[in-house]
């Protein structure tokens, strides 16, 4: 018996020896493909410097993190932020772009058909969409919840985007098109550092090392634009990608020893990165994958730069960079007539606390060059006046760039899309809208290609309008009109500050038939620096138009108690006056004043008559006196039946 | 007082050709976006939209801007398209309006007539032709229709794009069929008046009295006097005497059941064919139950807060949230409130009945607007040989003036110039209430007080 049973044990015990390997096994499978998906998890830092012809300097923050798409998202991450994993996961979020701005994108000077002011241009405030995987009728529910926990995340007033009067589904009219999108925005948001931080907060390194590092709160802030952005991308096969930008226009200070001379004026001012935001780049975040920073030079400068032979070498008669840059990238397939921009890269990898990056520019000549605006510049303002009603235009006016864009313009036209939302109080008669082109009137159906319009609901929805128009491209202005009424509003309903009037959200408007590129690289390969594949990305061009603010009339604010008295009292002089003149029976008033006594007096007469010290005779005195005792009694008898009364009411309403 | 009959078209031709005038100077006197002629249910501006949003697929009451009736789309909602280079853009609406106006003056005339011939058949009968003759005989008909024509209120509602001429011919309508016995026509006019702005559902006690004893005539307690003054002599304690006598001689002022009844099954077969058709306007859209909600409820509900010349958009706007159900059912209660007394102590004059209750109404109502006013004002005239001895009239038509000058002046200020604010408006506002609180107060009196000279007349 023994054998066998010792047989039978290592048996077993083999069995669970192999049973242990194999579980172990599984487990360390399971941990190794955890680790290498973890490892999957990316973060890149890129910096964008480019001279702007206004002698500003455009300087662009670009954050990329992404996540594999595994089971455990809003588990654990290693360098991904899990409140936006999170966010993702509980809210079911295809796409979500949040941008914080303060300041204008002044598009003639700065850019507009561009990649990156066509990406990074966005309206003053804040502005918000997002496209939701969910159905139809869950949709707005999660937006609700979105807002707040954005709100939560960024300390900003995002949660009053809550409200069905501040956000609207629009269908066609914006660059991302789906049934399941939600736009709102916020005009009148101050942007200040106390979303700045919460922003950080999201990058693995934060600001105290790589390129975020450089984030200086006052120069940022002292910036004449400067808009923090969140974009989001979220799909089963590729995961989560999420990009952060902060672009920032700044004017460096001019540091220039010796007398100025008329020469200098037209100089463009040098700069280097410790002269805008007072650091240097003291190396990389150390979990960044990659950390690069960028020069562009725009097409328009470069052209200059070959008139004057310069060259595209980093010290040239024109300019010298502070430091050589480790590539020099050309731009491919540019358009004809031009010169392709040019791109220094500088590796942030070698640099270290020791031996600090300071990438700047000092200028030789003199350079005057202009930023490539987009072929129609639209422009949207009120008209009338009085706050009653007004109107609503739009302009499109061609600019000089629009014959690069178009080849044969006699004989084409031109599409643009405008979708613009309006709050309620702004009651816009659709049915008036009007449309000239240079100046003429033109019927509606001629010009408008496709509209969808959602007319606004009191206190419930805002109104939006999606509009495609098509206009000959050769047209010299072409302006649109919209009557509107203001509304009334109730007290409560009136910000803090009601005199200084509402803000209308910016307009987008695209044209669709035009798009920006810039491809600085062959090919479409993924370990191309983010930035770059952003850039190159074939985007609709679009611009956003100037917020409007209108005024509307303010009712007192000071007045509730009285307005209430003064209409109620109206209402009981009709209610009473009206009773009374029914109720009389003027027969019955003349019996009684023929029966009355001439010894009843009234009530007045006799205080009166007390008042004058008794003159009255005696015997009127007496008659009164037997006439009061019984309506005294009477008035005692009602006081103490009231007094009962109250008591008992008190009593039961207290019992219970 | 008694007009010609040439010199009478002559004035109404007049008055045809001063609106026809109006409407050509509409454009430059923007009448149409005044908050006194045009509210937002009555507004052209928003029927235009209401039709416009319809004719793009989309219900007309989408949004918050038409609450007109479905009905009224396809009618005038074409005409706000329809325009004709270099002439003001609603004339066709316009004209329109001048016909109904037109109309609407003639059935009043006729109206007046009915009740003028009723008043000396009664008086007649009472022996008391005297009355007649001092009190003077004007051809109220003819005064009526003359000042619904000549007031200034009616002929900016015509020239200014509202709809209302179309809701006060539907009363005027309702009245005249009710006075002259047409119980189809009466249903007609109250059906669709209610369809379209609610307040005239009250009507229907008027009407039905209208049809049960016929126009005014003196208290019945007069007739009942005079019957056993009359019959005095022979037996002057004996009760079932008189009331044998009464029942077999005067039987004009027995309620006839027949034209009631007729009237409930006209009112049942109009307001099912005016649904239908409602229904049919917006199959594809909200249904019958938006409309409700869109028109009547928004009248009750008293969403829009823009000024008007009435009391509540101000009280609305200032009043707590908390309270404001509450003051929305005292405010609507209100107008029914009195409806039981006024029907206890006029019912022998349904007519005056009526036009007290459209006074009411029109002082009351969520969105009123002057278009109102002279509805009632016009039918004032009906009464003048009963309302002769009114006092405050002097008082009540400088009043009536002054407010229709201050008022503009005073929105002026507030929203155009922004030197005054909303309480000057109002206060306006509350002159006017006032105002027509003390016409209503005084005309009730007075018609008592006349009911009383002639049972004077009739003892003595």
């Amino acid at each position: 018996m023994a054998p066998t049973r010792a047989r039978a044990t290592i048996h077993t015990s083999f069995l669970l020896l192999l049973l242990v390997i194999f579980l172990s096994c599984d487990l360390l499978d399971r941990i190794i493909a955890s680790s290498g998906e973890a490892s999957e998890e990316e973060f890149t830092e890129e910096l964008l410097l480019k001279p702007l012809p206004d002698k500003k300097i455009l300087a662009h923050f670009h954050f990329q993190s992404t996540v594999p798409p595994s089971d455990s998202i809003g588990h654990h991450h290693h360098l991904f932020p899990k409140a936006i994993a999170q966010l993702v996961k509980k809210f079911h979020i295809r796409e979500l772009e949040l941008s914080f701005t303060q300041g204008r994108w002044n598009y003639e000077s700065w850019g507009g058909s561009d990649p990156m002011s066509n990406i990074n241009a966005k309206p003053p405030g804040v502005e918000m969409w997002a496209v939701f995987d969910l159905p139809v009728n869950d949709i707005n529910e999660s937006w609700k919840g979105l807002t707040h926990a954005l709100s939560g995340i960024f300390c900003s007033s995002v949660n009053f985007l809550e409200s069905s009067t501040a956000y609207s589904a629009p269908h066609w009219g914006l660059r991302t098109n789906s049934s399941s999108m939600r736009y709102g925005a916020l005009p009148r948001e101050a942007v200040c550092t106390e979303n700045l931080t919460p922003w950080l907060k999201l990058l693995p390194c934060r600001d105290k090392a790589g390129l975020a590092s450089l984030l200086d709160r006052p120069s940022i802030y002292k910036s004449y634009y400067h808009s923090q952005r969140l974009q989001l991308f979220s799909s089963d096969a590729s995961g989560i990608i999420l990009d952060q930008t902060l672009t920032v226009v700044l004017q460096p200070n001019v540091q220039r020893n010796g007398m100025p001379n008329s020469y200098d004026r037209f100089l463009q001012p040098n700069w280097s990165i410790m002269s805008m935001f007072k650091k240097k780049v003291t190396g990389q975040c150390a979990l960044a994958k990659a950390s690069s920073i960028f020069i562009e030079l725009e097409d328009g400068l470069a052209t200059e730069l070959e008139k004057l032979g310069a060259g595209e070498s980093w010290n040239n008669l024109a300019f010298d960079l502070s430091v050589a840059p480790d590539r020099v990238i050309k731009e491919h397939n540019s358009m004809e007539g031009k010169s392709s921009s040019i791109l220094y890269e500088f590796k942030v990898v070698k640099y270290s606390k020791y031996e600090p990056l300071d990438v700047g520019i000092k200028w030789k000549l003199p350079l005057v060059w202009s930023c490539p605006e987009a072929p129609f510049h639209a422009r949207r303002f009120l008209m009338g006046s009085g706050n009653e009603r007004g109107s609503i235009a739009f302009s499109l006016q061609p600019t000089q760039s629009r014959d690069q864009f178009l080849s044969d313009s006699h004989k084409c036209t031109v599409r643009a899309v405008i979708f613009q939302v309006v709050p309620w109080y702004v009651k816009v008669y659709y049915h008036t809208l009007q449309i000239f082109i240079d100046g003429r009137s033109v019927p509606v159906v001629d010009v408008v290609e496709k509209i969808s319009v959602s007319p606004s609901e009191d206190k419930v929805s805002p109104g939006s309008l999606q509009m495609m128009l098509r206009f000959p491209c050769d047209m010299n202005s072409t302006a649109l009109a919209m009557d509107f009424d203001k509304g009334f509003l109730h007290i409560d309903e009136y910000p803090p500050d009601a005199n200084q009037g509402f803000d209308i959200p910016s307009a987008v408007v695209s044209f669709p038939d035009f798009y920006s590129s810039r491809s600085y690289l062959e090919g479409n390969c993924l370990k191309h620096p983010p930035l770059l594949l952003k850039l190159q990305k074939r985007t609709v061009l679009q611009s956003y138009t100037e917020v409007l603010l209108v005024p509307l009339t303010t009712p007192d604010f000071s007045m509730p108690y009285n307005v209430i008295t003064f209409t109620c009292t109206v209402l009981a002089l009709y209610f009473g006056s009206l009773l009374n003149a029914l109720r009389r029976r003027i027969g019955e008033e003349e019996r009684l004043l023929k029966s009355k006594d001439s010894k009843q007096v009234g009530l007045i007469p006799r205080l009166l008559s007390k008042l004058k010290g008794r003159t009255l005779e005696s015997h009127q005195s007496s008659s009164g006196s037997t006439a009061s005792s019984k309506p005294g009694a009477k008035w005692l008898f009602k006081v103490i039946f009231v007094a009962i009364f109250a008591v008992l009411w008190h009593y039961y309403s207290n019992i219970d | 007082m008694a007009l010609t009959r040439r010199r009478y078209w002559a004035m109404a031709v007049g008055s045809v050709i001063l609106r026809l005038l109006f409407i050509c100077f509409s454009e430059d006197l923007n009448l149409g976006f005044r908050p006194e002629v045009a509210t937002p249910v009555t507004s052209l501006r928003r029927l235009a939209e209401g039709y416009w949003l319809k004719n793009s697929s989309m219900s007309p009451y989408s949004g918050s801007m038409y609450h007109g009736s479905p009905l009224l789309l396809p009618v005038l909602g074409p005409l706000t398209v329809n325009r004709v280079k270099g002439l003001p853009a609603h004339l066709f609406c316009s004209l329109i309006f001048v016909i109904v106006d037109f109309v609407t003056a003639m059935l009043i005339r006729a109206t007046g007539q009915k009740l003028m011939s009723t008043y000396h058949r009664s008086l007649q009968l009472l022996n008391l032709s005297c009355v007649q003759e001092t009190a003077g005989h004007t051809h109220v008909g003819d005064l009526a229709s003359l000042i619904f024509l000549w007031n200034p209120f009616t002929i900016i509602t015509c020239a200014g794009s509202s709809t209302s001429p179309i809701d006060n011919l539907m009363i005027v309508l309702s009245i005249y069929g009710a006075c002259s016995g047409l119980s189809s026509l009466a249903s007609f006019g109250w059906v669709v008046s209610t369809h379209l702005s609610l307040y005239p559902a009250i009507l229907v006690i008027p009407v039905i009295l209208l049809l049960g004893y016929g126009p005014d005539a003196p208290p019945s307690k007069l007739f009942f006097l005079k019957k056993s003054n009359e019959s005095g002599g022979s037996c002057p304690k004996d009760k079932t005497c008189s009331e044998q006598k009464s029942k077999e001689e005067s039987h004009i002022r027995n309620f006839c059941w027949r034209p009631v009844l007729f009237f409930i099954l006209w009112s049942l077969i109009w307001s099912s064919y005016i649904l239908f058709l409602s229904f049919i306007s917006l199959k594809e859209f909200g249904g019958l139950s938006e409309m409700v909600k869109k028109t009547h409820g928004f009248i009750l509900n008293v969403e829009d807060l823009s000024p008007n010349i009435g009391v509540f958009w101000y009280f609305f706007a200032e009043v707590f949230e908390f309270f404001r159900s509450f003051f929305l059912i005292v405010f609507h209660i209100n107008i029914l409130f009195m409806l039981v007394p006024l029907v206890i102590r006029l019912r022998h004059r349904p007519c005056f009945l009526a036009f007290v209750y459209i006074a009411i109404m029109s002082m009351l109502k969520s969105y009123p607007s002057v278009g109102d006013s002279a509805l009632y004002l016009g039918l004032l005239g009906l009464f003048a040989n009963e309302l002769a001895e009114m006092r405050f009239s002097f008082f009540l038509l400088c009043g009536y003036v002054g407010i229709s000058l201050l008022s503009p002046v005073m929105h002026n200020l507030w929203i155009w110039r922004g030197t005054g604010n909303a309480n000057f408006y109002f206060a306006t506002g509350i002159a006017y209430a006032s105002l027509q609180t003390v016409l209503i107060v005084e005309c009730v009196s007075t018609i008592l007080k006349h009911d009383r000279m002639l049972r004077n007349k009739l003892t003595t």
